[in-house]
C-alpha cells in the first residue's frame, strides 16, 4: 500500500517558506525539524500537547526587535537583569555582576547532537527548530568558587505577533553558585521558543526559576537543558498562569556522583489555557538524588500535562528519585494527563511517584466555613497552600514570595 | 437563644432518615449536654445547627435569637454567632495556623460590619489566648492541626473559640481521645468562656465531662429525639443504668 504523506499544516507551510533558500537559517537543524514536522499526537513525548493540531501559525521572526512593554512582574526582585526583545540580545553588560562574564556568540547551537548534549539525541523538533531560527547564542560564565549575589534574570519579550527564538547557555564552573530567572512575556499571536542549558560543574549550587506570564493567546515553548556535576545541587522551579498554551520541557543528567536535583511546578490556568510539563532526569551515575513536585490548579476548560520520567541506568546504584504530580479540577470542563514513568535498570535504588487528580476536600471546605470563610476566601486559602507545597521548593525568597503573590492575585480574580 | 423546633432531617440523598422532630431550647447563659447512644443522632444534630451541606431538612426550623439559621450557609451561620468545635478537626497543610485564625476573625468582623482588627491586637490576642490553654507559639507557625495530638487539637478549638466569641459554643464530643490532664485543661478553657449571654451545647457519650463542665440541663437523645430533659443529676443516672430505658421505650 503506498504511505500516506500528510498534509501540511498553514504553521509547517509557514515554517518551510521562512527556511527555503535564507542563509540565516542553519538548514541541518532544519532538517532535523522537517524530516518529521511539528509533533502531533501519535509522537509519544507529545502525545498530551498535539503541537501540530494546537499551533495555528508560525509567524517569522521579528525583522527589528519591538518595544518592550514598560510594566514588569518582578521589577522589585533585585537582579542583573538582561532583556531579551524578539529572541535578540543587542548587548551585555562589561561588568555585570563579580564573577559573571557575558557574552553573545555565533556559535552552532546544539539540537542534540554536540558532544555529551543533555537534549534528545533523536532530535527533539522545537529544540531543532530553535537551533534552526536562533540568531545567537548568549553565554554566561561563572567563575570557579564564585557566590553570585544577586540572580541573573533574563527577561524574554515576545513583543508581538512574531516568532521569538532564545538561546542562552550558563556555565557554572566547580564551587560556584548562582540563581538564574527566566521570564517569558509573550504577546498575543506570538510565539516563543526559548532554549536554556546550564552546566554545572562540581560542587556547584544553582537555582534555576522559569516563569510564563504570557499573554492568554500566546505560545510559549520552553526547553531546559541541565548537566550536573559531583556533589552539586540543582534546583529548577516552573511557574505558569500564561498562555493559551504552555510547554516546558526539562532534561536533566546527572554526570557526578552525589548530586541533587530538585524540580518544581506550579501551573494556574483557566479558559482553555494548556500547559505541559515534561520532564527526563536522567540517573546516569550512582548516589544522587532527585525530587519532583507539580501542582497543577484547572479551572474552565484549561488542561494540564506532566510527563515525568527518571531514568536510573545499570551502574546508577543508591538512586534516590521521587516524584509527585498532584492536580485540582475546579470545573467539570478541566483536564489533566499525568505520566509518570520510572525507566529502572539497578537494582539497589529507592524510586516511586504518584499522582493525583480530584477536586477541594468538602469536608475541609466546611471547617473553613463554619469558622466563618465565606466559600471564594476558603477556597482560595486551601488553594494557595496546595499550590504552596511546590513553591516552597523555591530557595530564592523573594521569588517564591512574588510567585505566591502571583498565586494569590489569580485565585482572587477567579472571586 | 437557640430555638429548634420539630426538626427532621435525612442524609443528604433521602436514604436515611437521623432527625426525627427534634425539640431543644437553650437559653443565654445556658450550658445544655446532649446524652445519648452511637446513632442516636448527637453528631447530625451539631452539623445541622452549623450547616453542613450534606443534609437534607425535611420539617422544622432553628432559630439563634430569632433568627433563621436554616436559611443562611455555613459561615454567615458562623458569623451570626454559631461555634462548632468539632470532634475530629481537619488538618490543612500548607496553611499557618496564625493566618487561618487572622482570616477566620477578619471574614467574621467583615460579614458583621466591624473593621478588620489590628495586627498588634490580633496578635495579642492570640497570644494571651494560647497561654491560658498551654498551647506553645511554635504550634502556631505550623500547619493548621498538621502534627498535632488528639489533645492539642482540641485545644486549638478552644482557642478558636474563645477568639470568635461565639453566642452558642458546640461541643462535639470534645472528650473524646483526651487524657484526664487534657480534659482538664480544656474543660477550664470552656468554662472561661461561660457568661451571661453565651449559651454551650456539650455533646457526650460519657458523663465524666460533666464533672469538669457543670451542665444546667441534661438531654437524653434516642432515635433522634430529644427523649428526656432534667437537671445535671441526670448525667449520674445515665452513668449508673446505661441508656437501655430510653433506647428500649421507643423500640417498645
Amino acid at each position: 500500500m503506498a504511505s500516506v504523506t500528510p498534509l501540511k499544516t498553514a504553521a509547517e507551510l509557514s515554517l518551510l517558506a521562512q527556511a527555503e533558500g535564507s542563509k540565516s537559517v542553519r538548514q541541518n537543524s532544519f532538517a532535523r525539524y522537517a524530516a518529521k514536522g511539528l509533533p502531533h499526537r501519535r509522537v509519544e513525548a507529545y502525545h498530551y500537547t498535539d503541537i501540530r493540531a494546537l499551533l495555528k501559525d508560525a509567524p517569522a521572526s521579528a525583522q527589528k526587535a519591538g518595544v518592550a512593554p514598560t510594566h514588569f512582574a518582578f521589577n522589585e526582585i533585585d537582579a542583573c537583569v538582561i532583556t531579551l526583545i524578539d529572541g535578540q540580545v543587542t548587548a551585555v553588560p562589561t561588568n555585570p555582576l563579580a564573577g559573571v562574564s557575558m557574552n553573545i556568540s555565533d556559535e552552532v547551537p546544539d539540537d542534540g547532537l554536540a558532544a555529551r548534549s543533555v537534549f534528545p539525541s533523536d532530535g527533539d523538533p522545537i529544540i531543532a527548530l530553535n537551533a534552526a531560527f536562533v540568531h545567537r547564542t548568549l553565554r554566561v560564565m561563572i567563575d570557579a568558587g564564585c557566590a553570585i549575589e544577586k540572580p541573573v534574570l533574563l527577561r524574554c519579550i515576545t513583543t508581538g505577533a512574531v516568532s521569538a527564538y532564545s538561546r542562552v547557555v550558563v556555565e557554572v564552573a566547580n564551587g560556584a553558585s548562582m540563581t538564574l530567572i527566566e521570564c517569558h512575556e509573550c504577546a498575543s499571536g506570538g510565539l516563543t521558543n526559548s532554549v536554556v542549558e546550564i552546566v554545572a560543574g562540581d560542587d556547584v549550587s544553582v537555582e534555576h526559576i522559569r516563569v510564563n506570564l504570557g499573554d492568554e493567546s500566546a505560545t510559549v515553548l520552553t526547553s531546559f537543558g541541565g548537566r550536573i556535576g559531583v556533589r552539586s545541587a540543582l534546583t529548577s522551579g516552573n511557574f505558569v498562569t500564561g498562555g493559551a498554551l504552555s510547554r516546558h520541557q526539562v532534561f536533566l543528567r546527572f554526570e557526578g556522583e552525589g548530586a541533587t536535583a530538585t524540580i518544581s511546578g506550579a501551573a494556574l490556568l483557566k479558559d482553555r489555557q494548556q500547559a505541559d510539563t515534561t520532564l527526563v532526569v536522567d540517573h546516569s551515575v550512582p548516589e544522587c538524588v532527585s525530587r519532583e513536585h507539580f501542582a497543577h490548579v484547572l479551572d474552565g476548560e484549561a488542561t494540564g500535562v506532566f510527563q515525568g520520567k527518571i531514568i536510573v541506568r545499570p551502574h546508577a546504584q543508591k538512586t534516590d528519585g521521587k516524584m509527585m504530580s498532584r492536580a485540582v479540577l475546579l470545573a467539570d470542563g478541566a483536564t489533566m494527563n499525568n505520566k509518570p514513568e520510572l525507566e529502572i535498570f539497578a537494582d539497589d535504588v529507592q524510586c516511586g511517584h504518584g499522582a493525583t487528580v480530584g477536586a477541594l476536600d468538602d469536608d475541609l471546605l466546611f471547617y473553613l466555613r463554619a469558622r466563618g470563610l465565606p466559600k471564594p476566601e476558603a477556597e482560595a486559602l486551601m488553594l494557595q497552600a496546595f499550590v504552596g507545597e511546590a513553591l516552597e521548593m523555591i530557595t530564592h525568597e523573594g521569588m517564591r514570595e512574588q510567585l505566591e503573590w502571583l498565586s494569590e492575585t489569580w485565585l482572587k480574580a477567579r472571586g | 437563644m437557640l430555638e429548634i423546633r420539630n426538626l427532621h432531617v435525612a442524609i443528604e440523598d433521602g436514604s436515611k432518615k437521623i432527625l426525627n422532630g427534634l425539640d431543644l431550647t437553650i437559653h443565654n447563659g445556658e450550658v445544655a449536654a446532649i446524652m445519648g447512644p452511637n446513632g442516636s443522632g448527637k453528631s447530625t444534630l451539631s452539623y445541622v445547627i452549623a450547616g453542613k451541606p450534606d443534609y437534607e431538612i425535611l420539617d422544622g426550623e432553628i432559630l439563634l435569637d430569632g433568627e433563621n439559621l436554616l436559611e443562611m450557609e455555613a459561615d454567615a451561620r458562623a458569623a451570626a454567632g454559631v461555634f462548632l468545635a468539632f470532634q475530629y478537626p481537619l488538618e490543612i497543610p500548607g496553611v499557618a495556623t496564625m493566618t487561618f485564625l487572622k482570616a477566620a476573625m477578619n471574614a467574621q468582623s467583615r460579614a458583621r460590619g466591624e473593621g478588620e482588627l489590628k495586627t498588634p491586637d490580633f496578635m495579642r490576642r492570640v497570644k494571651l489566648g494560647a497561654e491560658k490553654l498551654g498551647i506553645p507559639q511554635e504550634m502556631l507557625r505550623r500547619g493548621l492541626n498538621v502534627g498535632f495530638s488528639g489533645g492539642e487539637k482540641k485545644r486549638m478549638e478552644i482557642l478558636q473559640m474563645a477568639l470568635l466569641e461565639p453566642s452558642i459554643g458546640i461541643l462535639d464530643e470534645t472528650d473524646s481521645g483526651l487524657d484526664i490532664d487534657a480534659l482538664k485543661i480544656v474543660s477550664e478553657g470552656v468554662n472561661a468562656l461561660r457568661s451571661a449571654d453565651r449559651s454551650f451545647l456539650v455533646i457526650t457519650h460519657y458523663q465524666r465531662l460533666l464533672n469538669y463542665i457543670v451542665p444546667d440541663t441534661v438531654h437524653v437523645m434516642s432515635k433522634g429525639r430529644i427523649v428526656k430533659t432534667g437537671g445535671k443529676e441526670l448525667a449520674l443516672e445515665l452513668e449508673a443504668n446505661g441508656y437501655a430505658d430510653y433506647v428500649s421505650d421507643v423500640a417498645a
